[in-house]
């Protein structure tokens, strides 16, 4: 403010009355709606890297300064019917068919009378976020595929849930891993109606859609049909940081 | 708040409670918010606040299990997200609204210059209107926010027409936005409850002349002329 005119800008200025009046605030309302565009465009981009960040930090689901941060390590939860269905423990039925050589209908109890597994592992979204260290427990698929022996013909195995609308599938090989669980606790209890109660997929290597909640039926079929999100455009094979246009870290 | 029977402004209006304590005598009352905005403000407010209580509901798992009832707390912030700036708009349309639009002409007039009012040692300098620029830069800052939140929102409501990347990043800008809105929304509450005067304005319409010549005197010499040309 010096020169000629330092004499002029150094009297009281009136901020509304301005001699050349320049609308900046509609340039910064449209520069913020231009940052949320520009933010949805490379989201994706920016969630990887937000993502690998957070995932050095969170070492515990839910705690710690990483946990504070948008977009980390918190469960979202995704219906894609419009209610969270509610089925009780008692009248819960999984029902195992299709190629195999004794069909069954299982209730949690038998479920929860085979040989457990534990596992400790990272929830991924294909959407972004990442839970880490969810403790999951419940039967090995391959346990409950070998107690009611596979047929020849089988190669896939096809999972819907009683929400009347969701639908996944696993090949054969997939579904057989020491990974992929059928769980009834999550986060150390119960699995919730929220979560996918009271019994539920964990295809641990594979984003979040592959892990079917409130599972009703398991079929065993020659080839798998692809499932509800996959018809929308996801990747059947749908493995972390592999699939999806993302370079997530996988789950070890 | 009640006001002293019989003391009424040169308007013919209740002088408020805040303006009797004002150590002036002859303190009078200017009109900064009419009816229209005070509705829309406080209308506008609650919306916003049930927003972040939900919001924070769904968000945070600790809450979640804590409330329960997810779906009732979705379809409530959904529906007081897509009601959010309705309210405005309703307020600017009509002939009502001759307050709220010539102030939103104020809030987004930002001059080059009061850039210097965010240093405090250049502040003095300056000639506030009826806003000052950090007023300016909020509502200007949240109502795009808002619209930005609507309109990822909407596609986390409604995920099927949209393809994957476009989920993903409205996923990542609803989070950073509701998070940057949050802070903006507490600030601003924040320094209501600084500014009693100021908070109680908004409830009762009017402040005093005195506090408008200290924070908004180029506002109260504007009114002032306008009075002039009037009489």
């Amino acid at each position: 403010m010096t020169g000629k005119n330092g004499e002029v800008n150094e009297s009281v200025e009136h901020a509304e009355t301005p001699s050349e009046p320049k609308r900046i605030g509609r340039r910064l309302f449209l520069s913020v709606i231009g940052l949320g565009v520009v933010g949805v465009a490379l989201g994706p981009g920016l969630s990887n890297i937000e993502s690998k960040f957070l995932n050095i930090f969170s070492k515990k689901p839910g705690t710690g300064l990483a946990s504070l941060l948008p977009g980390a390590s918190q469960f979202r939860i995704y219906s894609v019917t419009n209610t969270i269905p509610i089925v009780a423990n008692d009248a819960y039925r999984l029902r195992v068919g299709g190629l195999v050589r004794v069909p069954r209908t299982l209730t949690l109890a038998d479920l929860m009378n085979m040989p457990a597994t534990s596992l400790v592992k990272d929830f991924q979204c294909v959407t972004g976020w990442r839970v880490p260290n969810v403790h999951w427990k419940g039967v090995m698929l391959r346990d409950l595929l070998d107690a009611v022996g596979v047929e020849p013909g089988a190669k896939a195995v096809e999972f819907a849930s009683f929400d009347g609308e969701y639908t996944e599938s696993l090949t054969l090989a997939e579904a057989r891993r020491a990974d992929v669980i059928i769980a009834y606790e999550m986060l150390g209890a119960p699995v919730t109606p929220e979560h996918g109660g009271p019994v539920r997929l964990y295809v641990a290597p594979m984003y979040g859609y592959k892990s079917a909640k409130w599972l009703k039926s398991i079929t065993l079929v020659r080839a798998g049909v692809p499932g509800f999100w996959e018809r929308n455009g996801y990747d059947v094979e749908g493995w972390i940081g592999r699939s999806n246009g993302r370079t997530d870290q996988p789950v070890d | 708040m009640t006001s002293r029977a019989g003391s009424v402004d040169r308007m013919g209006e209740p002088i408020s409670q805040l303006t009797e304590r004002d150590p002036s005598p002859m303190a009078e009352s200017l009109r900064r918010f009419d009816a229209t905005e005070r509705v829309l403000h406080w209308v506008t407010a609650i919306d916003v606040l049930t927003l972040i209580v939900t919001g924070a509901i769904l968000y945070f798992p600790s809450f979640s299990v804590r409330v329960g009832r997810r779906l009732l707390i979705e379809n409530i912030h959904t529906l007081t997200g897509i009601f959010a700036l309705v309210p405005l708009v309703v307020a600017m349309w009509g002939r009502w609204g001759a307050m709220v639009r010539s102030d939103v002409v104020r809030l987004t007039t930002l001059d080059q210059r009061e850039w210097r009012w965010f240093d405090r040692t250049r502040r003095m300098k300056l000639e506030l209107g009826k806003f000052n620029p950090g007023q300016k830069l909020n509502a200007i800052f949240s109502t795009a926010g808002l619209v930005v939140l609507l309109a990822t929102g909407l596609v986390l409501r409604f995920p099927n027409p949209f393809p994957l990347p476009i989920r993903q990043g409205a996923t990542f800008v609803h989070d950073w936005f509701a998070f940057a809105v949050g802070l903006l929304v507490f600030g601003h509450i924040g320094f209501a409850f600084f500014h009693p005067r100021s908070l109680w304005s908004m409830l009762s319409g009017r402040i005093d002349r005195h506090w408008a010549e200290m924070h908004a005197p180029a506002w109260v010499r504007e009114l002032d002329r306008n009075e002039a040309k009037v009489e």
